[in-house]
């Protein structure tokens, strides 16, 4: 650190004001502030989340109930339940359902762009796919409510269309984008040599994406997964809208649920600060920041590894 | 060099001059008056064509109305957000304790029109009339009612017969109404109704699935539903939701609206609401769907 700021100040800083080298000074600090201040913020979430939690935590949690127990009744007047296994299984099932639809499409798409296509098709396609993460989560949410909900019936025969499935289709569409641009740069980054040794040994270019080109981007491919899971467990508005917002456990695609980040969205405004139902929904919010935390930190840990593969 | 400085300093000049005026520009609207009204979801509409009209008689003084549920809108009146909270059932006992500890006043409850609360069904389906006791049994935590056919209807397009339920989020005035006035004091909701955040969706979700049923304030009835009459218990006759039975209280499910001030109004919000309770003002009721005061 000292020594970076002698070398700045050694030979090009010969002919500078004082003024000039304070402002410099400044400038570092200020560019330094601004790298910590993303952990700063992180850390500071998690601690509010934890702080207007905590009184709950510490208290009446039951943390039997809190995470098996199906039933959330927080405004009953006689008998007050917070269980959220309904909830989290609510996320897993449409988070699940999304990637189920998300990464074939997803990864299939990513491939396509990067060794299949050139020129203006691959392009338009990738700006077509961005454009697909542009589309704003209440219009998905929209979609959903209007459109999606009279085809399932329809098509189904199901009793009501907001449901898993419903949700599943938006989430995924929802994932899509980030998968393809992710996973596409993994794709890319494998060395061209890779592709050539292939070629050169005869393999056709299928044989050389699936057999060389996929196995190297192995990690990378993973993150991009990764990431459209986080998008997906986090998302609250389109599922809102889409799933029915019913607690109870899914049986089949065709049941309506409630996801946490749902549950939080619909009732935080409602409740008195510093009650228990609001103490308790933030614990529902520290259970999803664990949750997204566990995904992106392998995402991450991950995205690491192929770096170090690659150096 | 210095040149660059020169240039610098006067763009950093320009921004801090570009943030004086916009903060002056937002601070300098000194000579209106902007009333806060938030909460009921069922009061919404009716609060914002109040606002609007209002408009027209005291050009001065504007109304920002939001929704969000009567719950939300008692808690806006408890943290001092709010000029007037909206809501569609009476307040609670804790609750008006908060608002006198946090804000060192009581909560004044002002009744602005009168609801009735409808059950309504699918056009297809061909159900006409029910009894409290069976809305209770469809329900209800401990109710039994899973099937359109244990009411002994059949609906036509609805798969297995299951019954949907529709019900409103936990901080809806009018979703504690129905549960305490139908489910019965302490009772409460079965889980695995699909909750809706508004009055108009739980309309728009009823008339798009036949195996539905829902419940609403009188002004959202639209034509694409089949609104249900309502018989207290088997020895009575069924009453339709109409405002001469909601105004007489003949019909199970009516209910007062209420608007909620800090201790006794004053001023511009006094003007705002004596003007409500004016003919003018409940002119715009009974045009909104609901019932008249008087």
């Amino acid at each position: 650190m000292g020594s970076d700021r002698e070398h700045a100040g050694g030979p090009h800083g010969l002919g500078r004001s004082r003024t000039a080298v304070a402002a410099e000074r400044v400038i570092e600090a200020l560019i330094r502030i601004c790298g910590f201040s993303a952990i700063f913020f992180v850390f500071s979430i998690f601690l509010f989340v934890l702080l207007s939690g905590s009184d709950f935590i510490v208290h009446r949690l039951d943390l039997r109930e809190f995470l098996f127990s199906a039933e959330w009744v927080p405004t009953s007047v006689s008998n007050k339940r917070y269980g959220t296994l309904a909830l989290t299984l609510g996320t897993f099932s449409v988070t699940g359902l999304a990637m189920l639809i998300a990464v074939p499409f997803g990864l299939g798409a990513a491939i396509f762009v990067s060794e299949f296509t050139d020129g203006k098709v691959k392009e338009v396609l990738k700006v077509v796919i961005e454009l697909l993460a542009a589309i704003p989560s209440v219009v998905w949410g929209f979609v959903g409510l209007v459109i999606m909900n009279p085809l399932i019936i329809a098509i189904f025969d199901a009793p009501i269309g907001l449901n898993v499935l419903n949700g599943g289709i938006l989430l995924g569409l929802m994932s899509v984008p980030i998968i393809v641009s992710i996973g596409e740069d993994a794709i890319k980054a494998v060395p061209d040599s890779y592709r050539e040794a292939s070629m050169a040994m005869g393999a056709t270019r299928w044989q050389t994406t699936v057999h060389v080109l996929l196995p190297a981007a192995r990690s990378g491919l993973l993150a991009a997964v990764l990431l459209g899971v986080g998008r997906a467990i986090g998302e609250t508005i389109a599922v809102l809208m889409a799933t029915g917002h019913a607690v109870q456990i899914p049986h089949s695609p065709l049941d309506s649920v409630r996801t946490l980040t749902a549950t939080i969205a619909s009732e935080l405004g409602e409740t008195a600060r510093g009650s228990d139902h609001y103490q308790a929904l933030f614990t529902i919010g520290i259970l999803l920041f664990v949750l997204t935390f566990v995904v992106n930190l392998s995402a991450d840990l991950i995205v690491r590894g192929v770096r170090g593969e690659q150096r | 060099m210095d040149g660059k400085r020169i240039k610098g300093g006067a763009r950093a000049a320009a921004l801090i001059g570009t943030l004086c005026l916009v903060w002056a520009c937002s601070g300098g609207d000194s000579g209106r008056v902007l009333l806060q009204n938030k909460g009921s979801d069922t009061l919404v509409n009716l609060a914002q064509a109040w606002a609007e009209n209002y408009r027209a008689v005291k050009p001065a003084v504007a109304i920002a109305v939001s929704g969000g549920g009567s719950g939300t809108g008692i808690a806006a009146l408890i943290n001092g957000t709010v000029d007037i909270a909206n809501a569609s059932r009476e307040m609670h006992p804790e609750e008006k304790e908060q608002v006198s500890a946090r804000n060192g006043k009581d909560a004044t409850e002002h009744r602005v029109a009168r609801d009735a609360i409808v059950v309504y069904v699918s056009k297809d389906n061909p159900l006409d009339k029910i009894k409290l006791a069976d809305l209770a049994c469809i329900y209800a935590e401990d109710g039994t009612c899973q099937t359109w056919t244990s009411l002994g209807v059949e609906v036509p397009g609805c798969a297995d017969q299951k019954i949907i339920r529709v019900s409103r989020q936990s901080n809806s005035g009018t979703y504690e109404f129905f549960r305490d006035a139908v489910l019965g004091k302490g009772k409460d909701f079965k889980l695995g109704s699909r909750d809706m955040q508004g009055s108009k969706d739980v309309v728009d979700l009823v008339s798009k699935t036949p195996c539905a049923i829902g419940y609403s304030g009188m002004g959202y009835i639209t034509s694409d539903v089949k609104v249900l009459c309502l018989a207290k218990d088997a020895s009575s006759p069924c009453v339709a939701p109409t405002p001469e039975s909601a105004r007489s209280g003949q019909y199970p499910l009516s209910r007062w609206l209420y608007m909620l001030t800090l201790g006794d109004p004053q001023g511009e919000v006094k003007g705002y609401l004596d003007w409500i309770l004016s003919p003018a003002g409940q002119k715009i009721v009974v045009d909104s769907g609901f019932v008249p005061v008087n």
